[in-house]
Order: C-alpha cells, then sequence, then structure tokens
C-alpha cells in the first residue's frame, strides 16, 4: 500500500473556470478522498434585497452569474409574482421562454466547449464557441445585451421581440443545427472523445438519488427530473416534452445529455415561435408584497433545478430572498465520483457536472 | 470517423470569412437595441431628477440651481430604468459604447443658451406667470376682507 498525501487542487486551476478547492487525498494515483471547500467569491448579493426594491432586485439577481444571467432574473420574477399574485401575459411568458431556453444553448455550447479543451481537443472547443456566438448574437439583436439581458422582470418582460423577428431567429437556429449536427457527431462517435470519456466518473442511479443530484448530472445518472416537464408558465403549452436521459451514469452520459439537450431546446423554441400569441407583453405594477407573505418557485436552469424563496414584509423590500443553486447540489455527487478515481480523471470529473460556483456562493 | 466530419467542417472555415472582428481596428456592428451609453436631449430636459431617483447604481446627477444634468458612464449598468422612467422622453440609449479610459470621469451636460427670441417668450411666460399670482393673491386678499366684514 502507498503512502497517503494530499494535494491541494484550486481555487485557481486551468480546469476550473470559477474558484472552488478540494483537498485530494491521494495513494499512489488514486483519490481516496476528496474535500471541497468554496466561499472564494461570496458577495453578499441576496443580502442586497434590503438595500433595492423589488423592482430593482431583478437587476442584481440577474447579476447573480453570467451565464444563468437570464434564468436567475427569470427565477425572481416568477418568485415574486407568485408572492404578489400577478398574472403574466401570455405574450410575455413565451418570450421568457425563447430567451431561457437560447440561454440554454449557450450554456451547454459553453461546456461542450469546456468538455473539448479539458481532454485537449482545441479545435473542436473553438467551433463549439464559435456557433455560441451567433446565440450572443440574436440576444444583442433582441435585447441589447450579450451576457447581461436585462430582459425579465416582474410582471413581464421588458421589450418586445417582433414576430418576423422570431421567424428570422427560427432560421438561423436552423442554419445551427446543421452546423451543431457536425459537431455533434464529432462528440458522441469520435474514438479519441469516447476513450476520454467512457466509464469515467461513473455515478449509479442509486447514489444519483441518495444524493439528489438534479440538472443534466442526475439525468446522466439515469434520474427523471427536469422541472420543465411539470409545465410552470409556458413550458405547460408545449406538445409533449420527455426529459434526455441516459443510463450510463458517466462522462460521456452528461456529454450526451447536454449535447442532445441543445437540439431539444432548438425544437422548444420553434414551437414556442409557432404558438406564441399576440398581446400586451407587459404590465404596471403597483403595490408591495404584503407582510408575512412568502413565496416560493423552481426553474430549471442549463445546469439543473433552481429554487427560489422569497418573504415580504409590507414594504417594497424584501424580508429576504434565497437562492438554492444546482451546483449546491450536486457537489455532493461530484465528490462521489472523485472517490476511487484516477488522479488525471479529476478535472474532467469536475468540470462534468457543469459546476457554476459563481450562483452557488453569491 | 468523428474527426473526418470536423476536417470537413474546418477545411470549410478555411474558405470562410474570419468569425471574429479585429476589434477596435474594424468598427463593430451594433444593432438597434444595443446598448451603449445614455445621453440627454438638454432642450427638452426639464430637470425633474426623476431619472436620477430611479436609477439603481446612482450614476445620474441633476443640478436643478445650475441647470445641468450629469452622467458617470462607468457606473451606468445600462438598465433603461432612466430612459423608461423620463416624463419628457429626452433620455436616449445609443448603441456606441463610451471609450476606455485610465480615469473614471462623468459627462456633464448643461442647459442650452436661449437664443433672444426664446429668452424673451420665457420672460413674458415669467411675467404672465407673477401677475396671475398677484392677481390670484389680491383676489384671494379681497375674499377674505369681505368674509371678514359680512362677520
Ligand atoms: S427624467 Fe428626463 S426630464 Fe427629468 S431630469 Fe431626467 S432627463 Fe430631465
Ligand atoms: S441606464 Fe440604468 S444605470 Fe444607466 S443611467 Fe439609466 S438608470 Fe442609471
Amino acid at each position: 500500500m502507498g503512502k497517503r498525501t494530499v494535494i491541494p487542487f484550486g481555487p485557481q486551476h486551468p480546469v476550473l473556470p470559477e474558484p472552488m478547492h478540494l483537498d485530494l487525498v491521494i495513494e499512489d494515483e488514486r483519490v481516496i478522498e476528496a474535500i471541497p471547500q468554496m466561499g472564494f467569491i461570496h458577495r453578499g448579493l441576496e443580502k442586497l434585497v434590503a438595500k433595492k426594491d423589488f423592482m430593482q432586485f431583478v437587476l442584481v439577481a440577474e447579476r447573480i452569474c453570467g451565464i444563468c444571467a437570464f434564468g436567475h432574473s427569470l427565477g425572481y420574477s416568477e418568485t415574486v409574482e407568485a408572492l404578489m399574485g400577478i398574472e403574466v401575459p401570455k405574450r410575455a411568458e413565451y418570450l421568457r421562454v425563447v430567451w431561457h431556453e437560447l440561454s440554454r444553448i449557450h450554456s451547454h455550447l459553453l461546456w461542450l466547449g469546456l468538455l473539448a479543451d479539458a481532454f485537449g481537443y482545441e479545435n473542436l472547443f473553438m467551433q463549439c464557441w464559435r456557433l455560441r456566438e451567433d446565440v450572443l448574437d440574436i440576444f444583442e439583436e433582441t435585447t441589447g445585451g450579450r451576457v447581461i439581458l436585462t430582459a425579465c422582470n416582474v410582471g413581464g418582460v421588458e421589450q418586445d421581440i417582433e414576430n418576423s423577428e422570431l421567424a428570422g431567429i427560427v432560421i438561423r437556429l436552423d442554419a445551427m443545427r446543421s452546423e451543431y449536427g457536425e459537431l455533434l457527431k464529432t462528440f458522441l462517435k469520435d474514438r479519441s472523445v469516447k476513450s476520454r470519456l467512457v466509464g469515467v466518473g461513473y455515478l449509479s442511479k442509486e447514489d444519483a438519488f441518495k444524493f439528489a443530484c438534479v440538472g443534466p448530472f442526475g439525468r446522466a445518472s439515469g434520474l427523471e427530473d427536469d422541472v420543465r416537464m411539470f409545465g410552470f408558465g409556458a413550458y405547460g403549452d408545449l406538445a409533449e416534452f420527455a426529459p434526455v436521459v441516459s443510463n450510463d451514469g458517466d462522462g460521456y452520459a452528461r456529454c450526451e445529455v447536454r449535447a442532445l439537450e441543445v437540439l431539444q431546446s432548438i425544437d422548444i423554441i420553434k414551437e414556442m415561435v409557432d404558438k406564441i400569441p399576440d398581446g400586451p407583453f407587459n404590465q404596471k405594477i403597483k403595490g408591495a408584497p404584503e407582510d408575512g407573505s412568502y413565496s416560493s418557485s423552481r426553474l430549471e436552469q442549463p445546469r439543473g433545478e433552481c429554487y427560489y424563496f422569497a418573504k415580504g414584509n409590507g414594504t417594497k423590500f424584501l424580508e429576504r430572498f434565497r437562492i438554492r443553486t444546482p451546483t449546491s447540489q450536486n457537489v455532493a455527487g461530484m465528490v462521489q465520483t472523485l472517490q476511487g478515481c484516477e488522479l488525471a480523471d479529476v478535472p474532467l470529473n469536475v468540470l462534468t457536472i457543469d459546476p457554476c460556483i459563481s450562483c452557488t456562493e453569491r | 470517423m468523428g474527426s473526418f466530419h470536423l476536417t470537413k467542417m474546418s477545411l470549410r472555415n478555411l474558405f470562410k470569412k474570419p468569425a471574429t472582428k479585429m476589434y477596435p481596428v474594424v468598427a463593430p456592428t451594433y444593432t438597434s437595441r444595443s446598448k451603449g451609453h445614455v445621453t440627454c436631449d438638454m432642450k427638452e430636459c426639464i430637470l425633474c431628477n426623476i431619472c436620477e431617483k430611479r436609477c439603481p447604481t446612482h450614476a445620474i446627477a441633476v443640478n436643478k440651481p445650475d441647470e445641468t444634468w450629469s452622467i458617470d458612464n462607468f457606473s451606468c449598468i445600462q438598465c433603461l430604468s432612466c430612459v423608461r422612467a423620463c416624463p419628457k422622453a429626452c433620455l436616449t440609449m445609443e448603441p456606441d459604447y463610451t471609450k476606455a479610459a485610465f480615469t473614471k470621469s462623468t459627462v456633464t451636460l448643461h442647459k442650452p443658451e436661449l437664443t433672444p427670441e426664446e429668452k424673451a417668450a420665457k420672460e413674458a411666460a415669467e411675467k404672465e406667470k407673477a401677475e396671475r399670482i398677484a392677481k390670484a393673491k389680491a383676489a384671494k386678499a379681497a375674499r377674505d376682507a369681505a368674509a371678514a366684514a359680512s362677520e
């Protein structure tokens, strides 16, 4: 038996886009235990509800994370709408879904690129990010922002997308789909990609359930869990929705689930554009959340289920606002996948949960 | 045979225009909705202070006595709250970004100098207003006096 050593991994590490620290207890080249440590970028954003009123706080919520920016503004708005009993115009709900699914596409393309980079396939990495630029261009044309969109607010959305523009988006996504198909083939069929991913970081369905894993990470281990299938908002108007699930539970399965979800998102956007009703997209909000009222909501972010909680106190400032992010759910599962893996596979295993530390620490 | 697909794509890309731009040598393309910086049409502005109150980052400062409107573009987060709130619709979001700089600075806009005709019109309006107020005051005093006399 070899001698045990502790290797610190992170918070600054080439494979980590964001800071997280792991103490890896290793024996020879094998990881025996991984102890995660977080809290390097805590910014105290939840506390800002005491300083920004509930209409302005959406701007703060949006800045929790640069990748799920639209998702967080949507989750916050839905929670406050539930708190105040506001009904959102139908058109706004559809537009929200369009933007949210576009965010999912850009988030997954970003992750696929990072994955390609992690196993050393630079060309694939750059092609993924080149396609992702198209989605950011759509964002800029429809909202004026590329990362922070400021498109969603309590009561609706800030600006409309004309029907002709929506049709244009669908045409562009269709063009993207054929190019993306080539990347998809590489991700799913290439021998070098498979040799790097198949069997790496296995997590069984039981473990995924035990550690309450969410999002593509859980779905890759066979958990049929996707908040979109409960039909909140305009998701309820989809003709059918079945989550993308794989039963393999390894790095390849996680890559497959995310890669196929991009196509699913394109289909959802197409369906939304086909069905979108005309009408108002915004409304004036009067009053403030009642004292003692509270509400919660769930949203399927690109990384998994995100839970929001808000409590009112009768003033225009919320009493409390809380988010439970998908990454904080998935860290336990990640630690499980690290146990017993090779040291060289650690970066890949950390990456395959798609950690978003900014969201988690807020 | 996945790599072969990517090779085809790479070869295609050799003959395509580059996906990136040599910014700032090549000017960026802005869309009509791009959020660059906020400007104010000082001819229309009534210095009502609403934009200053609405701005979540306190980027705008309105000074009524000096008749100036200033913005700190480095604090502005392009949220459009001010543009939507302005009662005179005199704020606009220009699509082009402000230049990078070594020090933070604010842009201050002044009320434009009035032409002689505008000045005269403004003075006349003020005079008329003062007369109206004086008249109303006199009428009120007369009413009060009449009420006191009848008691
Ligand atoms: S809200 Fe409009 S009119 Fe009022 S001070 Fe600001 S820019 Fe001027
Ligand atoms: S756009 Fe927003 S941040 Fe910028 S000046 Fe207007 S209100 Fe302030």
